[in-house]
């Protein structure tokens, strides 16, 4: 496959998935919010969102502080953040359409559709009380997008790298979620408010109801942990989303008579560490340090994908 | 898209298509009696619902610099054009011979040039032209073959009259027009669709991947590697671009992606370079190669003429191809068909002044009000006069710019061209059409029936290029002259189920 189609599959997959999940984070965010509120607790969701977003640095420069609005507007719009809803799409769009001929008809329509929908909707249908209609839709859009892609793409090549984009963006996004609540994952606190909080952390990876059917117990949060770093069977935790990464790395070289580069030998150790790692171990180590280093090593792979098969 | 139309004037009665004065021409009457049977609503609903189907399908043309939407929509006209089996059948004869003499001529005056040396066509105008490549001489390419894609523009005046507007001899584009405009019809009117008999546009694709397998260097084996070379996405035919390779199963590739080796062509890939047999580059000759063009270009391949003179690659369409569809040259195309086939033209020219001879030039000053002028090099609608419709001032403007440089023009008879149905504001009206077959040529010369219809929505206009507001219909070849029974019945077939346990 041309290399510069490679990378178009790549980073399509990866803003959709990006797009998606930040629709999740900000669903849930504003739900903590108004919950919190209620409560009558000191909790900055939307600072630590935006923390968990990777662009706080340039937010800052834009705005004085992360409030309901600033944050909304900056995460779904703002042409000057690039991990936004809105910009997102745009990329997610320009990197199809320059890989017309390895996109299905599905795959072309579900994203095509998201973004004609989305560049004639009014600001004001995606702000105040139609935030969330707004954020379920996004989250529908991309549930659609990898669905006609799982569904109608051939096994090949094409199919590994929009894959490959995905679990590797995914992977980040649940490091970077898990990391911004670090602090209240390690802490053996029992207030209400941290419970609301563990809720949210599951949520926003869609996993609560996940964490009932595998512990059928009250939240605790080196579960929490374990669920969302170690559990193969949750698809959105690190584990699951880097042993995807690892194998398609691998079937990639496999279709290419074996040949392999660092991409694959990072993949592979990160796969092992997660696959033997204990939950115990981790939270002994610090759980913001585990963290801070899988999310550079996800990067690196990232780094060493590129190096490997793109820009060779 | 290329074209420049010529022009008539909006009250001279054109030739309808559809309408003969003692009634509908047999192979409309299906047509017609569709259009009555239709309410006024019913069409409208459908016209929206193509425009839904081309924004979804994402059929655009991008036009980048004039604000708006960069992705427009081309207009699509839901009513076919018709023409009759035989009138396509002595056409595609007439367009299998010019595109064969436009390839001779092309072969000759970048090898022996003969035809100029037999006085035949003028030395100068050839070799001085801009649109000849001397980097090309001595080139001979695979099969002889210079023009692999053209698309000959035809127009209609009469019953029996078609002419040649001009040829489009380098990288002629539209076709993926012709082919989605067949799948937008039998989507939005399949009934109408099974009530004719329209041969099939279909394969395309296969024929030109054919073709260009075809013209592959000796070394490349059966399976050649073919590549479709684009400038990129903000290039107005963009689409097209990755709608033909993906038809074909062949990867479109930018300038960035290929690189050249010891005068061997690679695309660069995931499994590292891969070597590339024949491309169909969708890019002008200028930026093909900045050593051997345009140094500035940006869009083409650095070593790319030297891997072709190597002849270790196979260019489609051959640099240098423009001469052959200079305006021109044109005039002289009849006289190729003669000296190069001794046969006698099948297709007519519209006559042509060239500004250029003092004796065409005094007669093109004395009646511009009655021609139609254009730039020689020009395309696209852009710069020309349509006599009969411009002011006292327009018509000055040219007088003093054909004195300046008159080289730089032709002029030709302002022609009625035909009419057909069109769906417009204020109902059914009859609207000027051209049309554009394409013609491959590889081993042999393979032409799909039919090609791209383009109607000029305004009243009156004779300017049929999207880029001035034309909009496109199918064109459907009819295989019989009446509406006949075509298969398309479903087959019933009950579908497996989940049992459901009883009740109870």
């Amino acid at each position: 496959m041309l290399s510069r189609t490679a990378d178009n599959l790549f980073w399509l997959a990866r803003y959709t998935e990006r797009a998606g999940n930040v629709a999740r984070g900000l669903g849930v965010a504003s739900r903590m919010a108004a919950v919190s509120a209620r409560l009558g607790a000191e909790v900055d969701e939307w600072r630590s969102l935006l923390t968990a977003s990777g662009e706080d640095a340039s937010f800052y420069r834009k705005y004085e502080a992360p409030t309901a609005d600033s944050v909304v507007h900056w995460l779904i719009f703002d042409p000057d953040n690039a991990s936004g809803i809105l910009p997102c799409i745009e990329a997610a769009r320009r990197n199809a359409r320059a890989v017309r001929t390895a996109l299905t008809v599905d795959m072309w329509e579900a994203l095509n559709d998201t973004w004609n929908h989305l560049r004639a909707l009014p600001p004001e249908a995606m702000e105040g009380e139609k935030l969330a209609d707004f954020l379920g839709w996004v989250r529908e859009r991309v549930t659609l997008f990898n669905g006609a892609a799982h569904d109608t793409m051939l096994r090949n090549e094409a199919w590994r790298f929009v894959h490959l984009g995905t679990m590797l963006e995914r992977a980040d996004n649940t490091a970077r979620l898990l990391d911004v609540k670090h602090h209240l994952l390690t802490a053996e606190a029992e207030g209400a408010v941290d419970y609301v909080q563990w809720q949210a952390v599951l949520r926003s990876v869609s996993a609560l109801r996940s964490y009932q059917w595998i512990y059928r117990d009250r939240l605790n949060p080196r579960r929490i942990a374990e669920l969302m770093i170690l559990r193969p069977e949750l698809p959105r935790s690190l584990m699951a989303c880097l042993a995807e990464v690892a194998e398609t790395l691998d079937a990639i070289a496999l279709g290419q008579g074996g040949r392999r580069g660092e991409c694959h030998r990072l993949a592979g150790t990160l796969q092992a560490q997660l696959r033997y790692g204990r939950i115990d171990a981790i939270m002994e180590e610090g759980l913001h340090a585990f963290l801070t280093i899988m999310i550079e090593r996800v990067a690196a792979l990232g780094g060493e994908i590129d190096a490997f098969y793109i820009r060779h | 898209m290329g074209a420049a139309s010529s022009v008539s004037q909006a009250r001279i009665a054109a030739f309808d298509e559809m309408r003969a004065e003692d009634g509908i021409r047999a192979a409309y009457a299906e047509i017609d009696r569709w259009l009555r049977a239709t309410p006024r609503e019913r069409l409208d609903a459908k016209r929206r619902e193509a425009e839904l189907l081309f924004r979804r399908i994402g059929i655009t043309f991008a036009v980048y610099g004039e604000g708006g939407d960069p992705e427009r929509l081309i207009p699509f006209d839901i009513i076919p054009r018709i023409i009759a089996r035989s009138e396509w059948e002595r056409m595609a004869l007439g367009l299998s011979q010019r595109v064969r003499a436009l390839n001779a001529f092309l072969a000759d005056v970048y090898g022996k040039q003969e035809i100029l040396r037999a006085g035949r066509i003028p030395a100068a105008l050839v070799l001085e032209n801009e649109g000849y490549r001397a980097e090309m001489v001595g080139i001979a390419p695979p099969g002889g073959v210079f023009t692999h894609v053209a698309g000959i523009d035809m127009v209609r005046t009469g019953p029996d009259e078609f002419y040649v507007l001009e040829d489009n001899c380098r990288t002629p584009s539209g076709v993926s027009y012709m082919l989605e405009n067949r799948e937008a019809m039998l989507r939005l009117f399949p009934n109408l669709c099974a009530q004719h008999r329209v041969a099939p546009v279909g394969r395309y694709p296969e024929e030109l991947l054919e073709t260009l397998k075809a013209v592959a260097p000796a070394r490349a084996g059966a399976e050649p590697c073919v590549v479709l070379l684009t400038p990129g996405p903000y290039n107005s035919a963009y689409y097209e671009h990755c709608f033909l390779a993906d038809e074909m199963g062949i990867e479109v590739v930018e300038g960035a992606d290929l690189c050249v080796d010891d005068d061997v062509v690679y695309m660069r890939t995931t499994a590292g370079p891969r070597r590339v047999d024949v491309i169909y580059r969708r890019i002008d000759d200028e930026f093909l190669d900045p050593k051997a063009f345009r140094p500035d270009s940006l869009v083409g391949v650095p070593g790319l003429m030297a891997a072709y003179r190597a002849g270790n690659v196979a260019l489609a369409n051959a640099p240098g191809a423009g001469i052959a569809d200079d305006k021109a040259v044109y005039p002289y195309v009849p006289e190729m068909v003669r000296f190069y086939l001794g046969e006698e033209p099948l297709l007519a020219n519209v006559p042509t002044y060239l500004c250029d001879r003092d004796e065409d030039r005094r007669y093109v000053l004395a009646n511009l009000d009655k021609l139609v002028v254009k730039l020689a090099k020009g395309s696209g609608g852009y710069g020309m006069m349509i006599g009969p419709h411009a002011t006292r001032d327009v018509r000055e403007e040219f007088r003093a710019r054909i004195l300046a440089r008159p080289g730089d023009y032709i002029a030709q008879p302002t022609l009625a061209l035909s009419t057909c149905p069109t769906v417009v504001e204020q109902g059914i009206a009859p609207r000027h059409v051209d049309l554009r077959p394409f013609v491959l040529s590889g081993r042999e010369i393979r032409i799909v029936p039919g090609g791209l219809t383009r109607v000029a929505i305004r009243e009156g206009s004779l300017v049929v290029n999207s880029s001035q507001g034309g909009g496109t219909k199918d064109t459907w070849i009819l295989e019989d002259e009446g509406p006949g029974e075509a298969g398309f019945r479903s087959q019933s077939q009950s579908s497996q189920s989940q049992s459901q346990s009883a009740a109870g």
